[in-house]
């Protein structure tokens, strides 16, 4: 018996020292999936492994991640047990990305639902044109992050660094740490209980529980961009 | 009669009798667009592709056949039309009756009963539509028995279940209007169900971003098209569309990064919306655009293989055989499409005169005012275009311009459009030579590759 209390026959593992990602892919977009674990050992960084996934199953990466790791994922659990390569749970729409290491450019980029928790830290452009998922980082992120983004929330523990939330529509962004700068129309707002339970749930629900919720800042768009005026050119 | 007709029409009696002369560097235009941006502040946008002259296939002729060639007979002898996109890895190539496809244009752009008919259109004639910077909407995947899903920058409304109802996948990395430029869709336009698909609050400016959010350069993009490829289980071709600028290394690099079929826009392809400036002056006539791109894939041994699909300011069959001679395999078309469901059409004369235009010169798409019910979310103004008869129009159209391209097939004595070789064309001027590749009339001069 495993820690999630399937037995070894109910676990089905893929070494990618031999096989391809295309053969778990493959198997993930299958639409009478009936395995409830993957265990994928030897990732050795490929690209592309559990992308597209479609049914709630889990898929444990035993090791690093290439490019968009869990892509356009939807239902599935999937948990990169390493760091993770560009692009990490890019445009996912449900389901939870776990990446216990670092994770590297745009990760959870265009994301419209699930969580992408990122244990580590994140490099540039965390949550880029963010749809609506939600990414808590317990290390830190890079210059760029949540660029565009459009609504979902981030939470990072950690610090941040230069131009966080430029020219962000709906978003909502909760930082611990320090911000190197905001970008274009991105400002500080109020923390109000609301937003505290906010990140109360987001951080229980990335099972973070070492971290003093007073101590997030709240970050959101003076939706001052919203409509094109000239006067504002300046401030591109 | 109109004020400003008057005053062209005063004009040019003035210029004409040698009394009053017009200066070649500030002319009407130039003054008009000085008097404006001092008013206004701003530069200006619209819809459409560049109005200025360039050259294009108009300067190029076919040479027929004679006693060293012999034509088909036109109305007994077959010359087919048919083409296969996306032969190199997709599992399920498109099969397309016609060379001639629908470019890509968005839901929110245009109206929903905009691209119904569209995709009426198009499917009754055997080819294919093209989603946009919005999403797939119902109707457009209903209507469209070929559909081409569009990977922007944006990803408004992406996911991977619309990816795998597609029936090809196009990232677009650019388009001729404005390479290197992104894109604003004014919050005018921005409805309900329009910011739905796009995550964003109704009634605001959507701004589309000019870069790719998860992918920089051909390296990153041969992985990107590989994670599609996985999503979609190597079944759909994947586009690669790119804005005329420099086509023989984008090409190049776009073979490289895995496409299936090269999209390459020239300048005079439309946008829905963005300035003037940028549509005027970036990029290249897709006249001399096709050979540097057919040259690209001839030299990585592709040619045919990864297909080429080019598009900017194709309006007839003669630009469709034109572009098939110079090395293309198919053609696509936006604003020629809109023109046939009813862009600019001469009825509506007095309403587009209402907005400062007149029929024949309307651009401002972007501002969603649109007379003819094609670029607008406004209900009243979309409800004017019946899409089944758009379609009508549409397939109409298609099915004319086809019977032009066999036509002058035909006349060069090839029983496929495919067959259409440079060979088969000459030049009117040095410069149309010099970019198509292709003689001088008269002459055996190919400017820019032999010596005077």
């Amino acid at each position: 018996m495993t820690a999630d209390g399937l037995t070894a026959e109910q676990i089905v593992t893929f070494d990618l020292s031999e096989a391809k990602p295309r053969e778990l892919n493959a198997v993930l977009h299958d639409p009478d999936i009936t395995s409830a674990t993957y265990r994928v050992i030897n990732p050795g960084g490929r690209h592309s492994i559990a992308v597209g996934a479609v049914a709630p199953v889990s898929v444990d990466i035993d090791g690093h991640a290439g490019y968009y790791c869990a892509g356009m994922n939807q239902l599935a659990h999937v948990r990169v047990r390493g760091n993770a390569g560009t692009g990490v749970a890019e445009n996912m729409m449900s389901g939870t990305v776990v990446v216990e290491g670092d994770a590297s450019q745009s990760a959870g980029a265009t994301a419209r639902g699930g969580l992408l928790v990122i244990e580590g830290s994140a490099s540039a452009r965390c949550g880029i044109s963010l749809k609506g998922a939600d990414i808590v980082v317990r290390g830190s992120i890079g210059h760029m992050s949540a660029f565009m983004a459009q609504t979902g929330r981030i939470v990072v523990c950690g610090d941040v660094g230069e131009a966080l939330g430029d020219s962000l529509y709906e978003a909502r962004i909760y930082v611990r740490g320090s911000v190197k700068s905001l970008g274009a129309d991105c400002v500080e707002k109020p923390m109000r209980e609301e937003h505290v339970a906010e990140v109360a749930e987001l951080l229980q629900r990335a099972g973070i529980d070492d971290q003093d919720t007073a101590d997030f800042r709240r970050y959101g768009s003076a939706r001052s961009l919203y409509h094109f005026n000239v006067d504002d050119a300046q401030a591109y | 009669m109109h004020d400003a007709q008057e005053h062209a029409n005063g004009c040019a009696a003035a210029a004409g009798s040698g009394a009053l002369r017009e200066s070649a560097t500030f002319d009407r235009h130039a003054i008009a667009e000085i008097q404006r941006a001092a008013r206004e502040g701003i530069y200006d946008i619209r819809g459409g592709g560049a109005k200025r002259k360039v050259p294009h296939f108009d300067d190029l002729l076919f040479l027929g056949a004679s006693v060293s060639r012999y034509p088909l007979e036109g109305y007994r002898e077959r010359c087919s039309t048919d083409v296969v996109l996306g032969t190199r890895f997709a599992k399920q190539p498109l099969h397309l009756d016609i060379p001639v496809t629908i470019a890509g244009m968005s839901f929110g752009a245009l109206s929903a009963n905009a691209k119904e008919a569209l995709g009426r259109g198009a499917s009754a004639v055997g080819t294919s539509t093209t989603t946009g910077d919005g999403g797939m909407t119902p109707e457009e995947r209903l209507s469209s028995k070929t559909l081409v899903y569009q990977l922007l920058p944006s990803r408004y409304g992406m996911n991977p279940d619309d990816l795998r109802r597609a029936d090809a996948i196009e990232i677009v990395v650019g388009q001729g209007a404005k390479p290197g430029g992104g894109g604003m869709l004014l919050g005018q336009k921005i409805s309900e169900r329009v910011a739905g698909m796009r995550d964003l609050p109704a009634g605001i400016d959507q701004r589309s971003a000019c870069r790719h959010p998860d992918w920089t350069g051909p390296d990153d993009l041969e992985i990107k098209i590989e994670e599609l490829r996985e999503i979609t289980d190597w079944q759909k071709p994947i586009f690669v569309k790119v804005g005329a600028s420099r086509p023989y290394y984008d090409i190049a690099l776009a073979v490289k990064a895995g496409a299936d079929v090269i999209v390459l826009d020239g300048m005079q392809g439309g946008t829905a919306a963005t300035q003037d400036i940028f549509i005027e002056h970036v990029g290249i006539p897709i006249l001399a655009a096709i050979p540097q791109a057919v040259e690209a894939l001839q030299e990585l041994g592709m040619h045919r293989k990864v297909q080429l699909i080019v598009s900017g300011g194709i309006r007839s069959g003669a630009d469709v055989a034109k572009a098939l001679a110079l090395g293309a395999d198919a053609v696509s078309i936006g604003v020629a499409a809109l023109v046939a469901l009813g862009d600019n059409a001469p009825e509506l004369d007095a309403e587009y005169a209402k907005l400062g235009s007149r029929a024949g010169f309307y651009d401002d798409w972007h501002e969603g005012r649109d007379p003819a019910g094609i670029s607008t979310q406004d209900p009243e103004l979309a409800a004017r275009l019946d899409p089944e008869l758009g379609g009508r129009r549409l397939a109409n159209y298609l099915r004319a311009m086809v019977l032009e391209t066999q036509t002058l097939a035909r006349a060069c004595g090839k029983s496929h459009v495919h067959n259409l070789e440079p060979e088969d064309l000459v030049a009117l001027t040095i410069e149309s030579a010099a970019m198509a590749r292709v003689p001088l009339a008269g002459t055996s001069w190919i400017p820019g590759r032999d010596r005077l």
